[in-house]
């Protein structure tokens, strides 16, 4: 059995890539266990942990689009503003009828990856027509929009229901034990603590799970054809429009889960341009290129390792960023610039004296 | 009755007429040659016919059925497969990947299936790799399966492109350009192949080409094509010995 | 009446957003990338600015030279270190996240140079202050001379890319870099003339952006940035006087918004306006539709 098992991870190479990136998570994960049980972990990276999780899931499902469909998309954080207020929405409406956690917490992660799935669709239909730096600014555009609209919403509830109001709380009309749930710029309070890391982890492993399975099947194979030659694609009978929307709106539920993650470590969840506007977008697009467009295992790594630099430089104080952003400009030299690729590859040679893969491949 | 009949298709961009009153008839099992001139409208002909472009007026039929200004994926689940001028592989794709999306409507699971791994995706999975590789192994290909499309010399990418468009099972096959930049050598196995994908597939195929010998060598009955109309028709040796021909070829 | 005055400042705003957006779309027509550091190029001109006339004091003729000749060579320097290595990369996105490294480093080491506190920028502009039905309505210089200076350069542009050998090569490595070259075109000095013209672009519009809004910290040139862009993608990126339109058209929308909706959702009605233009003609207003050939 066991050699029946060795014998196909040989001959399967996606099979031993695909364990190697979920082996790598679970080992991380055993390990960051393991320091938090010595109590040798920082407070500091103690509280990272459960983001670190949001920005690896963000940079698997923004790589869906980018790498995988092809399309680039700078409205990302959008989708995850949707998943982090429905999701924070339910939670809080459903705390005192729902009081057990988990239970209520996965109805909130089932809500969250719908409702920005939802949006991935209706955005998705009139957008992905549009080609290259068009889309590109068009997503953006949606997710400067949704934080926008997020900002200005104001929902309370009270006996007789739902109430809704663009001006201020007080515009509610909510009766005496009516509650605010939604207050405007100042967003959603005491929503419950439900994230931890465990939980995060299993939902990086739920992404990985999605995203690795949809890519090695038959939709996924549809989904590549079209990126790499749409009109081919076309010919044998794809279907353009379906297979984009699918990517797509799978894409925006799981930036929605990875909202949903985020929105549960928070006592307080507002939309501001840092969380939420085209910064965080940007950034999560930072995370897939470095990683290596469509490669899913380069996007966990990159996520967790451009997060946790500004964090390690603390101690350099102000000039941190600037640092961050030298390593930032530098590595995307190394990693794509073809004279380094060259450069490297003479190196590699030399040290190997084997014959020369080629590196930055398509496949994950 | 014939498989492909076209009457009186036409199209125009802008002021010019790039096809106009075009008829052809084609049989079942017909080895059929479209040739012309640079810029005689040839692959107008195969862009109107695979509803890349949707005809000014005319009909296309399909085996008895209206394919006239369908959409490209209909037109091929209606059975149209065709090639490209200049090669369009999935290059990022491995070549059995190439071929499988050519079967993509033929063997069908879910997305949830695909994504849950469930049983059925196991069995289509395991068909559609052996389906893939028969193709392959027509095309001596099958060495080369995991290799990305990209990464294959010239004329075993114009092969694949072939064994893609068979995948999706078509009952016309469109070859646009088939020898383009082969050597002396690959154009005869070229020849070979398609004389075998006829038989073996029992395939009607049209095939644009300037290669005068595969033209002469395999195809039937010929169309020429000069300024969007069409020139002559007929028998192969027929066309080819026809003046107008000779002068549209070799001027006056 | 009110609603001249909110049309006059949204013209001048708007003026602002051209200004910054002909050195957008030039670069993209050229370069054929996004360069998301535009907006921080603007930022250091006016700090530069900001150093020579407030801290120096010195007059404003200097300021502004100064900010354009060293943003000139800052843009060229940027081109050659960060962008040009990337030219020829597999994928158009790694010279994308370049520029947005290069727009964090910008932002950063102004940050350490000037702190993050916002300035108070002091208007470079002398003009005087134009009114209009007795009283009324009020064009201020700095609206003057950013709606005459944005007219200008534009016309300049133009009559540069058509008139001279240059600009002429500017067509050309637009149109196919290969077949430039081989024309016996320096591509590379091409390409680095581009980034030299679009950065002293954004250097003027810098100053005359902290001149009619004076508040100056080091992330003062993102959200006019991207605004910008949104602005050359709105008119068509690529085109010159698309990105004058587009400015022009986005500054009017954003004041009219701001007046008569409510400034909390401004930019999301800007951000809509752009969507339903793009859906309705997607490459802007005077984009060139280029079909991919079967």
């Amino acid at each position: 059995m066991q050699k029946a098992f060795m014998t196909k991870l040989k001959s399967n190479k996606t099979l031993k890539s695909n364990l190697i990136t979920f082996g790598m998570v679970i080992i991380a994960y055993i390990l960051m266990e393991i320091l938090m049980a010595a109590g040798i972990l920082s407070n500091l990276l103690k509280g990272l942990l459960v983001p670190l999780c949001v920005y690896a899931i963000l940079a698997v499902s923004l790589n869906l689009t980018v790498g995988i469909l092809g399309e680039l998309s700078l409205g990302h954080a959008g989708f995850m503003c949707v998943g982090a207020f429905s999701s924070a929405f339910f939670s809080k409406c459903m705390q005192d009828v729902i009081p057990i956690a988990g239970v209520r917490f996965t109805l909130a992660i089932i809500i969250g990856a719908l409702s920005a799935g939802l949006f991935g669709i209706l955005i998705g239909i009139p957008v992905l027509r549009l080609k290259g730096d068009y889309l590109a600014i068009v997503t953006l555009a949606f997710g400067e929009i949704i934080k926008n609209l997020v900002n200005i919403l104001y929902v309370g509830l009270d006996e007789n229901g739902f109430h809704f109001s663009t001006k201020s709380s007080l515009d509610l009309n909510l009766s005496e034990n009516g509650t605010v749930i939604i207050q405007g710029a100042q967003g959603i309070t005491g929503t419950p603590h439900d994230s931890n890391f465990t939980i995060g982890i299993i939902l990086l492993l739920l992404t990985l799970f999605i995203v690795l399975n949809l890519i090695h099947s038959r939709d996924g194979r549809a989904i590549m054809a079209i990126r790499d030659n749409t009109i081919a694609a076309e010919s044998v009978g794809i279907n353009i429009t379906k297979y984009k929307l699918m990517a797509f709106s799978i894409s925006a539920a799981l930036a929605g889960l990875a909202g949903v993650l985020y929105a549960h470590n928070l006592s307080t969840l507002t939309a501001l341009p840092k969380n939420f506007g085209y910064n965080m977008s940007i950034m999560i697009l930072v995370f897939v290129v470095l990683g290596g467009i469509g490669n899913i295992r380069g996007s966990i790594i990159s996520a967790v390792v451009l997060t946790l630099l500004p964090e390690l430089l603390r101690g350099l104080n102000d000039y941190r960023m600037l640092i961050y952003a030298i390593v930032l400009i530098v590595m995307m030299l190394f990693n794509w610039a073809p004279a380094c690729i060259q450069w490297r590859e003479k190196i590699a040679y030399k040290l190997k004296k084997k014959k020369i893969v080629k590196i930055n491949g398509k496949e994950a | 009755m014939a498989l492909l009949e076209i009457r009186n298709l036409g199209i125009s961009f802008g002021g010019l007429r790039a096809v106009d009153d075009f008829n052809v008839e084609i049989e079942k099992g017909c080895l059929y040659g479209l040739i012309g001139p640079n810029g005689a409208g040839k692959t107008t002909v195969f862009n109107l016919l695979t509803g890349v472009y949707k005809p000014s007026e005319g009909i296309i039929h399909l085996d008895g059925q209206d394919i006239t200004g369908k959409k490209t994926i209909e037109i091929n689940r209606a059975g149209v497969a065709r090639t490209f001028q200049n090669i369009r592989l999935f290059k990022d794709l491995s070549v059995a990947d190439n071929v499988k999306v050519g079967l993509h409507n033929h063997l069908e699971y879910n997305t949830l299936e695909g994504i849950l791994r469930l049983p059925k995706y196991r069995a289509i999975e395991k068909q559609m790799q052996e389906e893939a590789m028969e193709l392959l192994r027509v095309f001596e290909l099958d060495g080369e399966a995991d290799t990305l499309a990209s990464n294959l010399p010239y004329g075993k990418q114009r092969k694949l492109e072939i064994a893609r468009a068979l995948a999706t099972k078509p009952k016309l096959l469109l070859l646009d350009e088939p020898a383009a930049g082969m050597n002396p050598n690959e154009t005869q196995e070229l020849m070979d192949i398609i004389g075998f994908v006829r038989e073996h597939f029992d395939m009607t195929i049209l095939l644009i080409e300037h290669d005068m010998r595969l033209v002469s060598g395999i195809c039937e009955e010929l169309t020429v094509l000069n300024f969007g109309r069409v020139l002559c028709q007929g028998k192969t040796a027929d066309v080819l010995n026809n003046p107008e021909v000779i002068k549209a070829y070799l001027g006056e | 009446m009110s609603f001249l005055k909110y049309l006059i400042s949204g013209i001048s705003l708007g003026s602002v957003y051209a200004l910054i957006a002909l050195g957008y779309t030039m670069v993209y027509g050229i370069a054929k990338m996004l360069n998301f550091a535009h907006g921080d190029v603007i930022m250091i001109g006016a700090f530069t600015t900001y150093t020579i006339c407030s801290t120096l004091g010195l007059p404003p003729v200097i300021g502004v030279l100064a900010a354009v000749i060293l943003c000139t060579f800052l843009g060229m320097g940027i081109e050659r270190v960060a962008y040009k290595p990337l030219r020829k990369a597999a994928s158009p996105l790694a010279v994308l996240i370049t520029a947005i490294g290069v727009s964090y480093l910008l932002q950063n080491i102004a940050l350490l140079i000037f702190g993050a506190n916002t300035k108070a920028f002091a208007s470079v502009v002398s003009f005087p202050a134009l009114e209009l039905a007795d009283g009324s309505i009020t064009v201020s210089g700095e609206t003057i001379v950013t709606i005459l200076s944005c007219i200008v350069i534009m016309i300049c542009l133009m009559l540069f890319i058509h008139k001279t050998k240059a600009g002429q090569a500017m067509l050309a490595v637009s149109e196919d870099k290969g077949a430039a070259q081989l024309m016996g075109i320096n591509v590379n000095g091409t390409i680095a003339l581009t980034f030299a013209i679009g950065s002293a672009l954004a250097a003027i519009a810098g100053v005359l952006l902290c001149s009619a809004y004076p508040s100056l910290n080091p992330y003062t040139g993102s959200m006019p940035g991207i605004k910008a862009f949104v602005a050359a993608v709105f008119g068509g990126i690529g085109s010159i006087p698309g990105a004058f339109i587009g400015g022009i058209l986005l500054g009017i929308i954003e004041i009219f918004a701001k007046a008569y909706i409510s400034s909390q959702v401004a930019d999301a009605i800007v951000f809509a306006v752009l969507i339903i233009v793009l859906l309705i003609k997607p490459t802007g207003i005077l984009g060139r539709n280029v079909q991919e050939k079967v």
